[in-house]
């Protein structure tokens, strides 16, 4: 049954019929809201990919929700929901900052940068780690707990914010004060994306795959998520790789953080992590947890999520339009997968008992 | 009500339960149906009680030909089927579990079933509170419970599914009673079966499968060689006895107690020597489970002493356990002891490879290929395990064990095996007896413990009961043992 | 002085609870029947804006409660065929639903926010109101209150007092012994998916038309969903148990309002998110209440004990799992 539905050909015609039913259900929903739906996809694909400009923006999309999704590969491997991880971004975004504060007027900006990264990543993984320690010792749904720390995570930032990293004189939602630009992530000329973030985030996917393929570590989660109870028999501590896979997850959505600090808005801001947490949990959906799609799903995920910005603008509709089509992207992808299943197992079925029939007829 | 089984046959994608079952069952009779595991009873009667749809082939009533594909049209035609492991809900109380599928109306009229289960539970004998939640009741009185709701529903066939597997002698004999009345009475009883003596106790007649065919048919009284003749061709010697010599301790229990299954375990206490095998005997859930996984550091002991050699093993964990020689093989092969998803080489490169960071393929492919030879495991490296059938996964259990492990835990090790495999499986584990290993295993069958062990513990409702050598005892002691009876 | 403060405070939270104890006995009908809706938190939302959109353009309360329970229906239509027919994750599907409803709600509802519509009023009971204490906490509110009383009532008799209730636990316990016995397993688990996600569509009128009037991004009720979904777990699957957590929850809301009145230092974002760690901490006590060293302490101590066994509730054995085998087709 899995063969047959993960050849290229079966491929192709899911995601034909699961485009289709988006791109229809989008229109239906843009006419709903009384918006003309073709000069609708035409802002989004101008806002998109129009120029380079664009889709430099695009690039810093896609470093954070890449990592992110990256960071999913290791808890979904071991079978954990770490939906956590909104708040991942939000604490290593927090961790990043508080190193920076200590840098500025450094005259090593570059150590600093590398600092912040190490920060972000590990206040990200010790954020993921109680999670993890939520589920493992104390019974708490890792569902239930990361939430609940997503919010605790979002109100430490807006406190920070308005307390004790207020901005001289007055406090306000537009975030912290800017960092000066020798503490800013490098970037090209014109390009406006740090190619040191792009270098690195291509690293990543390269070494999550690495390490999920051939080594001890993917193995070990691959077997404690498939298997819980047996993991004790084949000498793992299924607790103990949980709470790894838990902080390599965290670590990675920390430093998705530190580059929304250092590569983006160069400040601590109330809504720091975009909720790119929670969009790298559809990319890894619709991906069906293969690292080989997921560069590629995040950018278009990326792109829309920059294109929708100026709908506002020039619709006078929500920009929430992007986060319409990815859900019901990755819904229509599960619905169609699921329904061509049943209707092969259908088939199988029927041959089966036609076959029997005629043999003994 | 006469049942015809016409040409029944049954494939499941490429694998064939039955190929061409014909027969015929008289009403007011105990018919057996005997054969090996695999032989394919269970299909052909879950095919009789709707729950299977079959492939091809004909079933008649009293003549007539009928077609049904649930479970509920197979009960409206009057058959009822008992699960070896009933379809009952555990939270739910005795009375609800009866109502549930005969009740009707918005309102419950729970006075009425309980005095309609009251006066069955007379009439055959049976003791249930009905207030009680079915997960507190004995397998034997959980199958009472749906031998009683399937009679007030009136049914004419009643097929059991390996009736007296897990229940106790008294249980048993209290069941045949009210089967034999039953059938006094017109109904028509089916018994699934691979154990001889049910049916020579039983039967009067039997069908004997093997291989998704019929061998043969039967008429009481029995001669017992024609019937395991007809069941294995020739059925293979029984495995001897390990005669190892004893050494020194090596696993001891001091008044251990602990949760878990259904009993629990109170205050255990026995001692394990180096190249002994012990069978742990007792009804399924009277704290053989828990026993062997405290020796495991699965579970952790509320009181008394776990010691391997002299050292105190209590509060560490089971990968220490691990370390100090002690290897677990659980009964339930896909949920405890292997990975699903996970394929042979996999398996293997976790219990062997522990040692790189990063895996070597090649040479874990390697070794997987020589251990598949040697164990004769039916299967490739690359098989994900869930697609061997129970037998090779057992084998792979096997093939995982360290190589000298100081003390092997099995839970019913051969449970689900046939003969030939079981006798394969005996003699690998006596070959690491003789190097020195212990062996605890628990089982129900108590052929199987008399014939291979040195000494039997017997459980019962939590307890250790009874502790003696093989040679000094015999099936009846056992048997009333088993039954709290020492 | 001090006792009027009291039942100010207690008919607050009878009235802050209502949209809560529609979600709570929504979800617990429908994860009796063995199928979790994630999707709370989404639905909430978006039957929250349709119920005031809906109102707002036919000025008809009854047509907005309507809108909303369709609208709760509907995605609860969607997890359902997905998990129960299709075999998908019912996790993820819910979860998919979460977002994308939320972001439906707020696209859709765009054109309304922060506009002035009808809600509903205050309708108190003749005779009983006047009731010393209990009349103006139970009696001096409005029609959605009363039907909450109602409605636990109800669910409760329906689960535990009808054949119906029985079937319905029966199928989220084990699914296959019920299709034994004749009961449509998929068809039920169905309905009561749907009963539920009506359920939470009213809640999420509630919301919009009652709790906090209105519309806007963001509407008030964010969060809501996840914390439904606990109380769910809190109250053990039992809807007396859970409509108490709903009060529970609702109080301790109360009390973070008077706090944060008293302690004008104290960031108003912490009490904001005061919810969720108490989630946590409710679920981290459930799960200690249960272990056996606890059990055995409040054997030596029996006051104790009604309180350990109100923590004391299990899980619908079959609860997410996708009936992957072949029931009734």
């Amino acid at each position: 049954m899995r063969e047959k539905s993960e050849t290229l050909k079966g491929i192709a015609v899911e995601l034909c019929m699961s485009l289709g039913v988006v791109l229809a259900f989008t229109t239906a929903v843009l006419l709903l809201a009384k918006a003309p739906p073709l000069q609708g996809y035409r802002y989004l694909l101008e806002g998109s990919l129009g120029s380079w400009t664009k889709i430099a923006q695009v690039l810093t999309v896609w470093v954070p929700l890449t990592l992110c999704a990256c960071g999913l590969q290791y808890t979904f491997r071991i079978g954990l929901w770490n939906i956590g991880v909104e708040g991942q971004v939000f604490m290593g975004a927090m961790g990043a900052t508080a190193a920076l504060r200590w840098g500025v007027g450094s005259e090593f900006p570059l150590l600093w940068l590398v600092l912040s990264a190490l920060a972000g990543a590990l206040s990200g993984g010790v954020w993921a780690l109680l999670a993890g320690l939520l589920k493992s010792k104390g019974g708490v749904n890792e569902i239930f707990g990361g939430l609940g720390l997503n919010f605790v995570a979002q109100s430490i930032s807006l406190w920070l914010i308005f307390g004790p990293w207020k901005r001289p004189g007055i406090a306000s939602m537009s975030g912290t004060e800017p960092f000066p630009p020798e503490l800013w992530l490098p970037s090209l000329e014109g390009w406006r994306v740090s190619p040191h973030a792009l270098l690195f985030t291509v690293a990543v996917i390269l070494g999550t795959g690495r390490l999920l393929q051939s080594t001890r570590i993917g193995l070990a989660l691959k077997a404690v998520g498939g298997n819980v109870r047996a993991a004790p028999l084949f000498g793992l501590h299924a607790g103990r790789w949980m709470l790894l896979a838990m902080v390599l997850g965290g670590g990675l959505a920390g430093l998705a953080g530190t580059f929304q600090v250092t590569g983006v808005y160069h400040r601590l801001i109330p809504s720091i992590s975009s909720q790119y947490g929670y969009l790298a949990l559809l990319v890894v959906m619709l991906a069906n947890y293969r690292l080989l799609w997921i560069p590629f799903i995040a950018f278009f995920f990326a792109a829309l999520n920059v294109g929708s910005i100026q709908l506002p603008m020039m619709l006078q509709v929500d920009s929430s339009l992007s986060g319409v089509i990815q859900g019901a992207l990755v819904l229509a992808t599960l619905l169609v997968h699921g329904w061509r299943e049943k209707a092969a197992e259908r088939r199988d079925a029927e041959t089966a008992r036609r076959a029997g029939g005629e043999r003994h007829a | 009500m006469v049942i015809e089984f016409q040409d029944i046959h049954k494939h499941y994608g490429a694998s064939v339960a039955n190929r061409g079952i014909s027969f015929r069952v008289e009403p007011g009779r105990i018919h057996g149906i005997l054969g090996e595991n695999g032989a394919g009873k269970s299909t052909l009667m879950k095919i009789l009680s709707g729950y299977t749809v079959k492939t091809s082939g004909r079933i008649l009533f009293d003549g007539r030909p009928v077609e049904y594909g649930t479970p509920a049209a197979a009960l409206d035609l009057g058959i009822g089927m008992l699960y070896q492991e009933p379809l009952d809900f555990l939270p739910l109380t005795v009375l609800e579990n009866f109502m549930l599928g005969q009740a009707s109306g918005f309102l419950q009229s729970r006075a009425y079933y309980e005095r309609k289960l009251e006066e069955w539970c007379r009439q055959l004998g049976f003791q249930l509170n009905p207030g009680l939640p079915v997960g507190k009741l004995t397998l034997g009185e959980r199958q009472q419970l749906e031998l009683l709701r399937f009679l007030t529903l009136g049914v004419d066939v009643l097929i059991l599914d390996e009736p007296t597997t897990g229940i106790s002698p008294v249980q048993k004999e209290v069941l045949f009673e009210a089967l034999k009345r039953l059938a006094s009475q017109g109904k028509t009883l089916l018994i699934v079966s691979h154990k001889l003596e049910d049916v020579e106790a039983l039967c009067d007649r039997v069908t004997v499968l093997c291989d998704g065919a019929v061998a043969g048919n039967l008429d009481a009284p029995f001669d017992t060689e024609q019937v395991l003749g007809m069941m294995f061709g020739t059925p293979p010697a029984p495995p001897p006895r390990c005669t190892a010599s004893l050494g020194s301790t090596v696993l001891s229990f001091e008044e251990v107690s602990a949760t878990g299954g259904r009993a629990g375990l109170t205050r255990g206490s026995a001692s394990f020597r180096r190249g002994e095998v012990v069978g742990l005997a007792g009804l399924e859930g009277s704290g053989q489970g828990p026993f062997l996984r405290l020796a495991a550091g699965l579970e952790e002991p509320l009181g008394g002493l776990i010691r391997l050699g002299e050292r105190v093993m209590n509060g560490l964990d089971p990968l220490e356990f691990r370390r100090s020689g002690v290897t677990f093989l659980p009964t339930a092969r896909l949920e405890e002891g292997l990975v699903p998803g996970l394929t042979l080489s996999e398996h293997f490169a976790l219990a062997f490879h522990d040692r790189t960071f990063v895996i070597p393929w090649n040479e874990v492919t390697s070794w997987t290929e020589k251990r598949i030879d040697r164990f004769r495991i039916r299967g490739r490296a690359d098989s994900p395990v869930e697609s061997l059938s129970g037998g090779n996964q057992q084998r792979i259990l096997l093939s995982l064990v360290p190589e000298a492990p100081i003390v092997l835990l099995l839970e019913q090790p051969t449970r689900g095996l046939d003969l030939e495999s079981a006798r394969w499986f005996w003699q690998q584990l006596q070959g690491l007896c003789a190097n020195g290993t212990t062996i605890l295993f628990s089982s129900a069958e108590l052929d199987e413990i008399l014939r291979v062990s040195h000494r039997v513990l017997v459980f019962y409702n939590g307890s250790i009961v009874l502790n003696v050598k093989t040679d000094e005892t015999d099936f009846n002691q056992l048997g009333r043992a088993i039954a709290g009876k020492v | 002085m001090h006792e009027l403060n009291f039942i100010v405070l207690l008919a607050g939270v009878v009235a802050g609870a209502a949209p809560l104890v529609f979600a709570v006995l929504g979800e617990t009908l429908t994860e009796k029947a063995g199928v979790i809706n994630l999707s709370l938190d989404g639905t909430l939302l978006l039957s929250a804006m349709v119920a005031f959109a809906v109102t707002f353009e036919t000025g008809s309360l009854l047509l907005g409660f309507g809108a909303a329970a369709l609208t709760g229906a509907a995605v609860a239509a969607v997890v359902g065929v997905a998990g129960i027919f299709l075999g998908q994750s019912q996790l993820a599907v819910g979860f998919v639903l979460t977002l994308m409803c939320r972001d439906l709600a707020y696209f859709l509802g765009n054109p309304f926010a922060r506009l002035h519509g009808p809600q509903v009023l205050p309708l108190p009971v003749p005779f009983l109101n006047e009731l010393p204490v209990l009349g103006p906490i139970l009696f001096h509110q409005n029609l959605l209150v009363y039907l909450n009383f109602l409605l636990i009532g109800l669910v409760w008799f329906y689960m535990y007092g009808t054949r119906w209730g029985l079937e319905l636990r029966a199928v989220g316990e084990h699914p296959q012994a019920a299709y034994a016995r004749g009961i449509n397993v998929r068809r039920l688990q169905m309905l009561y998916v749907l009963a539920g996600g009506a359920l939470v569509g009213v809640a999420g009128a509630a919301f919009s038309l009652c709790t906090k009037p209105g519309w806007g991004r963001p509407q008030g009720a964010e969060g809501m969903g996840w914390i439904a979904l606990a109380i769910v777990i809190f109250g053990g699957w039992h809807p007396v148990k859970v409509a108490c957590g709903a009060y529970l929850f609702a109080w301790l809301q109360m009390m973070g309002i008077s706090f944060q009145n008293q302690w004008p230092s104290i960031p108003a974002q912490v009490f904001q998110v005061a919810p969720f760690p108490l989630m946590i901490f409710v679920l981290l006590l459930m799960h200690f209440s249960q272990k056996r060293a606890v059990e055995q302490w409040a054997e030596k101590h029996p006051w104790s004990l009604p309180l350990i066994r109100f923590f004391h509730g299990t899980a619908p054995a079959s609860l997410g799992q996708p009936a992957r085998k072949r029931l009734g087709s």
